[in-house]
């Protein structure tokens, strides 16, 4: 126990917080003053601790994991969006623990950056792993999908006891023949739905090798129509002796998520609730969780500009940007894209070019934007889609979005820092809680 | 534009290799970008593919083959030896050939990977590439004499050297290119391009794609009638591709 680090970490961060600083210095901190704090504050949690990663999806379903334990009666810490890293873990720990650095909760749920996922499960052994997908992402950071799938395999490997794996990512999916020491899970999706949710395979010209899907599914997503969805539920929660379920039971659920691939999160959210707490679940409380799990930042939030709605859609990667295009529906609303590349956001605009952006053929695009509006405006050439202005810089096409739309809703397609500069930019108009 | 062959020029068909395995870096936009700019020409593209195992089509005018991952590679490699020797056929044929980092690297003598186990190339290109410790990963502009200055984004660990009479696309300005030694980028023989860059490569650099056309289009009719293609949103992508850090 090192009070004095504790005590210091805070003063750092209460500091850094009244300077309007970042997460990751108090973090920084306390990593150097005491190498072992983290460690110490997450042993001994009754539930233990639950890593979220992937390439797509996090936030979203670590915000509904989270709610959705919180549901059923459990105290729960979390990470805040913009700090899924091991510094920002211990950020977010300091502003928790007391001050002999004890964490009064019942379970820590992690959203995890796959790269530093594996830095941190070296310090914690999870006791569950919620691993998403393996998708085209920061190539210029990770090389390849593959060294990507062997990050997610790390993870699956340090978990003591229940993986949770999405059965329709064959990359993810093919990890549980690794895993020894902890029990695998799969959540899915019906055959049904299967071709909206293409995996990386899938993304281009190669339609048909749907993956083997005869994997037992302890959450299946069976029907989704708008906001409304049906899951699929395995009868008994998952029994850590492995017993297979026979019959399943449907639950209908109305989500204020929006989008087909966080009601897909969903399933994903609902499986790790369940292997979390097992015959002890409540299932009615579960779903009443769910039906109120609001979006998170940037994720299909929506604010209001001139009484008109204005939705912020953050995209990240091809397979991210087709989603968010097939999710929201185009027609009677203006558009606008901002497209950076920065370090955060990729440097390499390769990814641009394996998204079609038919759908916004028939409206156009209003105004493209971002420090590379040119490249954006070029790959939408080639789709024959209509740009009305090319502007990099984000305030002023943002003030010519808003003027030149007056009358219509909005919708903003933002890579992560465009999507940080344009909710600065909106803060001074409307209200907006913005996440530094 | 109209996509009907009423008034067509004529049909140009592009064979793009293994789109399954061998598309990690936006290589479809290059594809893309051939089909548009055959038709703003008054051509009509045919896209076709080929996977292994498939037979080798006769009837193409035009060629392109992309990057993949280490184990998409291994997947085509027997069927690329298959059709190896009717892709030297072509190539001293002066067949038009676009090859983006792993068929670039597949097009060579060899590829000898960092545990020294060596993979065999198909020898249409005099050049063999070495495994390296470290990727090169970045933003690259190299100029080149044929196309101007070449913009693009590399990312590959494989360091590629050129026999002593092969001519490389273009020399490196800013970046890498084909390996950490030499400044040279890319590969150019007869009608074949070859290159690490993606980003895509074609959409940002019209020269590139409009020379791949033309040699197409020469080869099957004769001669190549090409209009004027408004290149600006190229031309301030380019500008502004050039001012960022590596
Ligand atoms: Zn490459």
């Amino acid at each position: 126990m090192n009070p004095l680090s504790v005590l210091v970490g805070k003063a750092v961060r209460r500091a850094s917080k009244l300077r309007g600083g970042g997460s990751a210095l108090p973090g920084l901190v306390v990593e150097r003053l005491d190498p072992g704090f983290m460690g110490r504050a997450l042993t001994g949690l009754t539930h233990g601790v639950v890593v979220v990663s992937g390439t797509n999806g996090k936030t979203t379903t670590t915000k509904m994991v989270v709610e959705l334990l919180q549901g059923q009666g459990l105290k729960v810490f979390t990470n805040r969006t913009g700090s899924n890293f091991t510094r920002g873990v211990a950020a977010a720990l300091l502003g928790e623990v007391d001050w002999r650095g004890r964490l009064d909760a019942d379970i820590a749920v992690l959203e995890l950056d796959e790269a530093h996922a594996v830095h941190f499960v070296r310090l914690v052994p999870p006791r569950y792993s919620l691993l998403l997908n393996v998708l085209r992402d920061q190539l210029d950071r990770f090389g390849e999908i593959d060294a990507t799938t062997r990050l997610l395999e790390t993870i699956a490997l340090a978990t003591t006891g229940t993986v949770i794996l999405n059965r329709e990512d064959p990359r993810v999916a093919g990890i549980a023949a690794s895993v020894t020491a902890a029990d695998v899970v799969y959540f899915g999706l019906d055959a049904s739905l299967r071709s909206t949710f293409p995996n990386d395979d899938e993304l281009r010209g190669a339609a048909g090798i749907a993956p083997a899907s005869a994997l037992p599914a302890d959450v299946v997503l069976e029907k989704v129509d708008g906001n409304s969805a049906v899951f699929l539920l395995s009868d008994a929660a998952p029994d850590p002796a492995g017993a297979e379920a026979v019959a399943s039971e449907s639950v209908h659920a109305d989500l204020r998520l929006r989008g087909v691939y966080n009601i897909f999160n969903a399933a994903a959210a609902l499986a790790t609730a369940r292997a979390v707490l097992g015959a002890a679940v409540v299932r009615d409380a579960l779903i009443a969780s769910l039906s109120a799990v609001e979006p998170a930042f940037g994720r299909g939030e929506s604010l209001v500009v001139d009484g008109q709605a204005l939705e912020l859609v953050l995209v990240k990667n091809p397979s991210g940007f087709r989603l968010g295009l097939k999710s929201f529906d185009p027609a009677g609303c203006a558009t606008m894209i901002a497209i950076n590349d920065n370090y955060a956001d990729g440097r390499d605009m390769s990814w641009l070019w394996d998204v079609d952006f038919d759908s916004l053929g028939l409206g156009g695009v209003e105004v493209v934007s971002g420090v590379r509006a040119y490249d954006m405006a070029l790959r939408l050439k080639y789709d024959d889609v209509p740009v009305r202005a090319v502007e990099p810089d984000l305030p002023a096409a943002l003030r010519e979005f808003i003027s030149g739309s007056k009358d219509s809703p909005k919708r903003i397609f933002c890579t992560y820092t465009a999507m940080l500069a344009v909710r600065r930019e909106l803060s001074k108009i409307t209200k907006v809680e913005v996440v530094s | 534009m109209p996509n009907g062959t009423a008034n067509s020029k004529g049909t140009i068909r592009v064979l793009q290799l293994y789109p399954r395995e061998m598309n990690i870096y936006g290589d479809w936009g290059n594809v893309l970008v051939l089909k548009q700019r055959l038709r703003w020409h008054g051509y009509t593209p045919e896209i076709l593919e080929h996977n292994a195992g498939d037979p080798f089509p006769s009837d193409v005018d035009l060629i392109i083959g992309g990057g993949g991952q280490d184990s998409g590679q291994l997947v085509i490699q027997d069927d690329l030896q298959t059709i190896a020797p009717t892709l030297r056929g072509l190539a001293e044929d002066d067949f038009p050939m676009l090859l983006i980092c792993g068929l670039y690297q597949l097009f060579g003598n060899f590829f000898r990977t960092h545990d020294g186990s060596v993979i065999p190339g198909i020898g249409v290109l005099d050049l063999e590439t070495h495994g390296g410790e470290k990727r090169l990963i970045g933003n690259v502009v190299a100029t080149s004499t044929e196309f101007g200055d070449v913009h693009g984004y590399e990312n590959h660990s494989g360091q590629t050297f050129l026999g002593p009479n092969l001519a490389p696309l273009a020399t490196v300005t800013k970046g890498e290119g084909n390996n950490a030694t030499d400044e040279h980028e890319g590969a150019r023989y007869r009608n074949i391009v070859a290159s690490y860059l993606h980003g895509s490569l074609l959409p940002k650099n019209p020269a590139i794609a409009d020379f791949l056309i033309r040699k197409a289009v020469e080869r099957k009719y004769g001669s190549f009638d090409p209009v004027v293609i408004d290149d600006s949103l190229a031309e301030a992508a380019r500008r502004h591709a050039a001012t960022r850090p590596r």
